[in-house]
């Protein structure tokens, strides 16, 4: 039986507990109970934090009790990424390279977590180093789809949707760098958001593809969505790429959720969704069909260097990465290899037995199109590219509100079925990479069911910086449709 | 058809970045890499001779602060995940001794 408690929304536990009719470390015990219960099948968690969770929620109960105020998330059970750094417990960010990695520091969102008196329960697991789409690449453990463990949860950010579909936590962040927040999210049936570049300070966040990471919330609804980036946005200092409320603008994301957006213009390239799977293709056209019942105008787009996508991503992506990871030298941190013959050995050897296949990869291309000879000709022309696919969204963003597409060609496939081929696994990114070249918000509500009741979901793209309307417009079909609530049958 | 990127290139490429690769890694990198690069040159499609590269997609520039000490890790702190250390530094294997010009 599932604790009734579980079914509440972040927004309604966060009222109830600021209201003292529920107990922060009652629902903080029957999320760690459910993760009990549950994540020996699931895997969605690579640590937990139990004792410091219930001591944390008792802490918010002894403040409400006392009358002192309380923060937007006060008493909410959250679960973080491994990927995002954290004072206690270990940031494994799924590697072996950094399996006893202790942070010195917290980063930029764990801290407006706390300071929002949210309860951080656990560390989710994901592809290593958030490289994957199936959170198969893990160095650390499996993770399963709750609606079907036979499958995938997508990824990178798999073990952050699955908890959150799993009712193991109310909340969670991912991370999202060529859609790690949105695939994951359609795979499992729940809310996920990536916020314009920029948004969110990306401090503490172990770092990808730098130009292209992007940390947002993973929640069962629209509301819990713009709760939570209220409480991870704004301008930080240490990340000297995060934007300042000038730029930025600074507004409640809630306040106005459930404001439809009036004269609505939907961007659709009919093309697009043709190469999504029948069951898939059939969902979007449903959902677009809602909001024309809303009184939006339907305007057919076109982006021509859309499907360019893909292979300036990873160019563009392993660059970064090759650069990023040069820092796991077997010297400051991380594994060190036994018996090294010479510094050299410390650093090749420690990085062989650190890094799973798919980083190596990565490594690899990366390096190669940085390398002399190749640069231009690779690197540079894929940054070229870049600047096309964003013009291709400033162009659709001028005579539209949003952009309406799949956010994955498939449900969630089967474990194991992609990952002879990496290219294969790369191709079904095709739908999310474009919105992090172009720096802008993407959103994937749920949306509708295949026939396999997996469920299928829907993106929404906007301009930069205009997460509220992007919110709202998610909303509008939330309002008017029951797919976000349902559930998977291992909860029940 | 020729490889994209062959075994000596992939060893080339490894040495680069610092990753020791088995053979048999050698030989399935340069069959992966071949068939991503081959991917990839669906760029070369595009007349991108008047297009501005994009490195970042939104405009940054330098951000100055005031020359003021700020709370910063201790030394403790900062050495706590080395895997070796001595008398609070981090410790390597001698570098002197190596002759392997890398």
């Amino acid at each position: 039986m599932l604790n009734e408690l579980l079914n509440f929304t972040c927004k309604q536990l966060r009222d109830k507990i600021a209201g003292g009719s529920v107990k922060s470390v009652d629902a903080t015990g029957a999320v760690l109970d459910q993760i009990e219960k549950l994540d020996p099948d699931i895997g969605a968690y690579i640590s937990t934090c139990r004792e410091q969770a219930l001591e944390t929620a008792r802490s918010i109960d002894k403040k409400i009790a006392n009358g002192e105020p309380v923060g937007a998330l006060a008493g909410v059970p959250i679960a973080v990424k491994d990927n995002m750094c954290t004072s206690f417990g270990a940031t494994t960010c799924a590697s072996k390279i950094l399996q006893n990695f202790k942070s010195p520091y917290d980063a930029y969102v764990i801290d407006k977590l706390t300071g929002a008196d949210a309860v951080i329960v656990g560390k989710c697991n994901m592809d290593e180093f958030a490289m994957g789409s199936s959170t198969e690449n893990s160095g650390i453990q499996q993770t399963a789809n709750p609606w079907d463990i036979t499958r995938v949860p997508g990824g990178s950010s798999g073990g952050s949707t699955a908890a959150v579909a799993a009712r193991m936590c109310f909340g969670a962040l991912g991370s999202d760098t060529g859609g790690s927040i949105r695939q994951p999210a359609s795979f499992c049936g729940v809310v996920g958001l990536k916020p314009t570049y920029g948004r969110v300070s990306r401090f503490g966040l172990v770092a990808y593809g730098s130009s292209l990471d992007q940390i947002g919330p993973v929640t069962r609804d629209v509301a819990d969505s713009a709760l939570l980036l209220n409480v991870i946005s704004g301008r930080d200092e240490r990340d000297s790429t995060c934007v300042s409320k000038d730029i930025a603008g600074d507004c409640d994301y809630l306040a106005e959720i459930d404001k439809p957006v009036d004269g609505l213009r939907i961007g659709i390239v009919s093309e697009f969704n043709k190469g999504a799977d029948a069951d898939v293709q059939k969902a979007i056209v449903a959902a677009i069909d809602v909001y024309k019942q809303l009184g939006a105008e339907i305007i057919e787009i076109e982006m021509p260097h859309f499907e360019y996508a893909i292979a300036a991503y990873y160019v563009i992506a392993t660059a970064e990465a090759s650069s990023n990871l040069a820092r796991y030298d077997g010297v400051h941190f991380g594994h060190r290899t036994s018996a090294p013959k010479d510094y050299v050995e410390v650093y090749s050897k420690s990085r062989a037995e650190g890094f799973g296949s798919e980083v190596k990869r990565r490594i690899m291309l990366g390096t190669f199109v940085l390398s002399s000879g190749y640069y231009d000709a690779y690197y540079l022309r894929a940054l070229k590219v870049r600047n096309l696919i964003r013009g291709d969204f400033t162009n659709a963003f001028a005579k539209t509100d949003c952009i309406m597409m799949p956010v994955s060609p498939t449900t969630a496939f089967k474990k194991g079925e992609k990952t002879a081929d990496p290219l294969q696994m790369y191709l079904a990114d095709v739908y999310t990479i474009a919105a992090n070249l172009a720096g802008i918000p993407g959103i994937s509500i749920p949306c509708g069911f295949d026939a396999s009741d997996l469920p299928i979901g829907l993106q929404i793209l906007s301009d930069v910086f205009t997460e509220d309307k992007l919110l709202r417009i998610a909303r509008m079909f939330e309002a008017k449709t029951d797919f976000h609530t349902k559930t998977p049958t291992v909860i029940a | 058809m020729a490889k994209k990127i062959d075994e000596t290139q992939v060893r080339k490429v490894a040495k680069l970045a610092r990753l020791e690769l088995t053979d048999s890694e050698v030989g399935q990198f340069s069959g992966e890499l071949s068939a991503i690069i081959e991917y990839i040159e669906k760029l070369n499609e595009l007349d991108v001779e008047d297009v501005e590269p994009l490195a970042h997609c939104l405009p940054i520039h330098n951000v100055f602060r005031d020359d003021v000490v700020k709370p910063s890790l201790d030394n403790e702190q900062a050495i706590a995940n080395a895997p070796d250390r001595h008398d609070g530094y981090f410790k390597v294997p001698k570098v002197l001794d190596d002759t392997s010009g890398a």
